[in-house]
């Protein structure tokens, strides 16, 4: 892409990653010796079944039939027309089973472990919603279920919480370090490390060591092929921009990937910015972090002078982790992707506009987008078409937003 | 550009297979720097070699030590509470080195710390401090070209893993990057396991030894002087951390307890050692 003149020169998608999971510096492996044998293993299983036409057309009923697929893109009118700019549609991931795309890889990666005969499955969680829509596949094809959830995360999340272990999980506090995300994500490892020969790890966002970003990115890249074709059947055309939020980053890559080609589709993501930049309170290595390694992968971090990573804060479980997917890193240095944040008060604001103005309760993480909506549609024509990726829908969070108003439920 | 000296590590490595100062089988004592502080550290240092290290590995303290268990964990922790960083953690090895010539110091720990300071000027700093080896457990080979370089540039020798994993190909692929020893996982888990089959661990070790000529060191689960002498039959160094990590959670405000009670642990071990396998 020159970035000059927002012209592609080579088709974006056909560039990257290389053999070993590079996105230009970004992406990789770095795990350690115990865990390249089992991840390599991966590669060459991904790599077998992510072409074969039998697994595929099971991922596909299994999206159909036991997630709900295709949910509807939907135009958001009477918001639309109160912000008086461009037309705004929402791609309703929270209708899937579990109310979040989460569920999309989640069933792809069950259906890829037990292709290859693996019985027991971690995951690590934050807000609970990985968490959830792992034992939910779990259950759905008799696996066992470890979620690994930062002690922290279980005392915020409690529903979540109670929803696995309705599903079968165990759910594991993990006590070390921020008592969140990350350090779930480092327990999950952990475990991993110590049971390589029947675990498969279900990583729940695109990152950690390849080919989870590019295959968590496979799984949800059936978010944008839906919005183009809704777009062509609503539209005539494809939508003038694409807004999702960024935390790993897995629903965002998900909406842009079949869009990277098309230069015409400006695509926005939206990193939490939680009670400002400036304050340094926030969870967005994109804007405001600086390229390091964590998590098996190369990336933009949050980290001290030191290399230490940094303890994030956002109103989103969800956003709050310190990272984001390597693919989404290299997108922003070679300009396909526009990154850009929102404070915890101007989620807030759109969770309620939302709300009030379509009857549509957003998770607090998807209100990240819908907010940077706010401040982009009017600045646009009316004919202008702008996608919001509706991520997840906001029942989990009413503990949250009841607390911000001074009542407990 | 100046001829490379002898590095230390080989020195110490050619010694033992000789027999040299009637030590067959080497000590590598890991403890983390900076717990619980700096000061401490050093001290340490030299209570190890007067316990009968042969080798020191100096842990670099990271917020997400993803490949250790709860004990180093919390020891990295205690650490960065006292904001132990990878720049102070060098100036350590060049106090040790005021005294102490001899003793081969290898920096062990995680990649971004490295990163963020860049692999030039950590390279640089490190062996105009003295440190001779470096080992990060999330830097396979595969990833690691740019950090070997600068390592060979500043005479710092890069060590790698192998774990119970490792297929023979990657055995002799990895061990053609290694400098001084390969650091042989002795299990599948995190630092601080106790699932130890020793046997196991000789079969493995005789393997890696049968394609390459590397010395081998063998860490993770060597908790006392009975399973250092079980593992270091087949192996040339046997590594122990966790132990001696537990002693300094214990014992860390009170330095005499500290200091004798490592010594008294790493000397069980040397002795051990020495007795087994006699020069």
């Amino acid at each position: 892409m020159n970035t000059q003149t927002g012209q592609l020169d080579d088709k974006v998608t056909d560039q990257y990653p290389d053999e070993k999971g590079h996105f230009g510096i970004y992406g990789g492996s770095f795990i350690a010796e115990t865990l390249m044998d089992p991840v390599r293993e991966l590669q060459a299983e991904y790599e077998k079944y992510r072409l074969d036409n039998e697994f595929i057309a099971e991922f596909e009923w299994e999206l159909k039939n036991f997630v709900g697929r295709p949910n509807p893109l939907y135009h958001a009118k009477r918001w639309s027309d109160e912000l008086g700019g461009a037309q705004i549609y929402l791609k309703r991931e929270d209708l899937n089973h579990t109310g979040a795309h989460k569920i999309n890889n989640t069933v792809g990666q069950a259906l890829l472990a037990r292709r290859m005969g693996k019985k027991r499955i971690i995951a690590e969680t934050g807000a609970g919603q990985h968490g959830v829509a792992t034992a939910t596949v779990c259950a759905r094809f008799g696996m066992e279920c470890i979620v690994y959830m930062g002690a922290e995360d279980i005392q915020r999340q409690a529903p979540n919480v109670f929803r696995m272990k309705l599903l079968g999980a165990t759910v594991v506090p993990v006590e070390s370090g921020s008592r969140t995300l990350k350090d779930a994500l480092n327990e999950a490892m952990r475990d991993w490390v110590g049971n390589v020969d029947d675990t498969f790890y279900i990583i729940g966002t695109a990152a950690g060591p390849h080919p989870y970003p590019t295959m968590v990115r496979d799984f949800n890249s059936v978010i944008g092929k839906e919005i183009r074709d809704q777009s062509m059947e609503h539209t005539g055309r494809l939508p003038d921009a694409v807004i999702a939020c960024v935390g790993g980053g897995s629903n965002a890559i998900g909406a842009f990937h079949p869009f990277l080609d098309d230069a015409e589709v400006a695509l926005y993501g939206v990193e939490a910015g939680g009670d400002g930049i400036e304050t340094g309170r926030h969870a967005a290595p994109l804007t405001a972090g600086k390229p390091g390694v964590l998590h098996g992968n190369r990336t933009y971090l949050m980290e001290d002078d030191a290399g230490q990573i940094i303890e994030t804060h956002s109103v989103s479980a969800g956003l709050d982790y310190p990272g984001v997917g390597p693919e989404h890193s290299w997108l922003k240095d070679i300009g396909r992707v526009q990154y850009d944040v929102a404070t915890d008060a101007e989620a807030l604001d759109a969770t309620h506009k939302l709300c009030r103005l379509e009857g549509i309760i957003p998770a607090l993480e998807s209100a990240h987008a819908l907010a940077y909506a706010i401040k982009l549609a009017p600045t646009w024509s009316k004919d202008k078409n702008i996608v919001v990726n509706l991520s997840g829908r906001g029942d989990k969070d009413i503990n949250t937003l009841a607390t911000l108003e001074g009542m407990t439920l | 550009m100046s001829e490379l000296k002898t590095r230390r590590l080989t020195t110490v490595f050619q010694a033992a297979a000789k027999g040299e100062g009637g030590r067959r089988k080497l000590i590598i004592p890991f403890i983390t720097a900076g717990d619980p502080d700096l000061a401490t550290s050093l001290d340490l240092m030299h209570t190890l070699v007067k316990a009968g290290a042969d080798v020191i590995e100096l842990g670099i303290p990271f917020s997400d030590p993803m490949a250790d268990g709860p004990v180093i964990q919390a020891a990295n922790e205690r650490a960065l509470e006292k904001g132990a960083s990878l720049a102070q953690i060098i100036d350590l090895v060049a106090q040790f080195r005021q005294t102490n010539k001899k003793t081969p110091v290898v920096l062990m720990g995680y990649m971004n710390p490295v990163e963020t300071m860049g692999y030039e000027t950590f390279a640089q700093s490190a062996g105009a401090a003295g440190v001779d080896g470096v080992l990060t457990v999330d830097l396979p080979p595969e990833e690691a070209s740019d950090l070997v370089t600068a390592a060979h540039a500043a005479n710092l020798d890069s060590i790698f893993l192998l774990s119970p994993t490792s297929p023979d190909s990657r055995i002799a692929e990895v061990c053609k990057h290694v400098g001084g020893y390969v650091y042989y996982v002795s299990l599948k888990g995190v630092t601080g396991a106790a699932n130890l089959d020793t046997d196991d661990v000789a079969r493995r070790v005789s393997n890696i030894k049968s394609l390459s000529n590397i010395p081998v060191a063998v860490g993770f689960g060597i908790t006392d002087a009975s399973s250092a002498v079980a593992v270091a039959s087949a192996a040339d160094a046997i590594v122990v951390g966790s132990a001696l990590v537990k002693l300094v959670a214990q014992h860390g405000s009170e330095p005499e307890t500290l200091h004798n009670s490592i010594y008294k642990l790493l000397n069980s071990m040397r002795v051990a050692l020495d007795e087994h396998y006699p020069a």
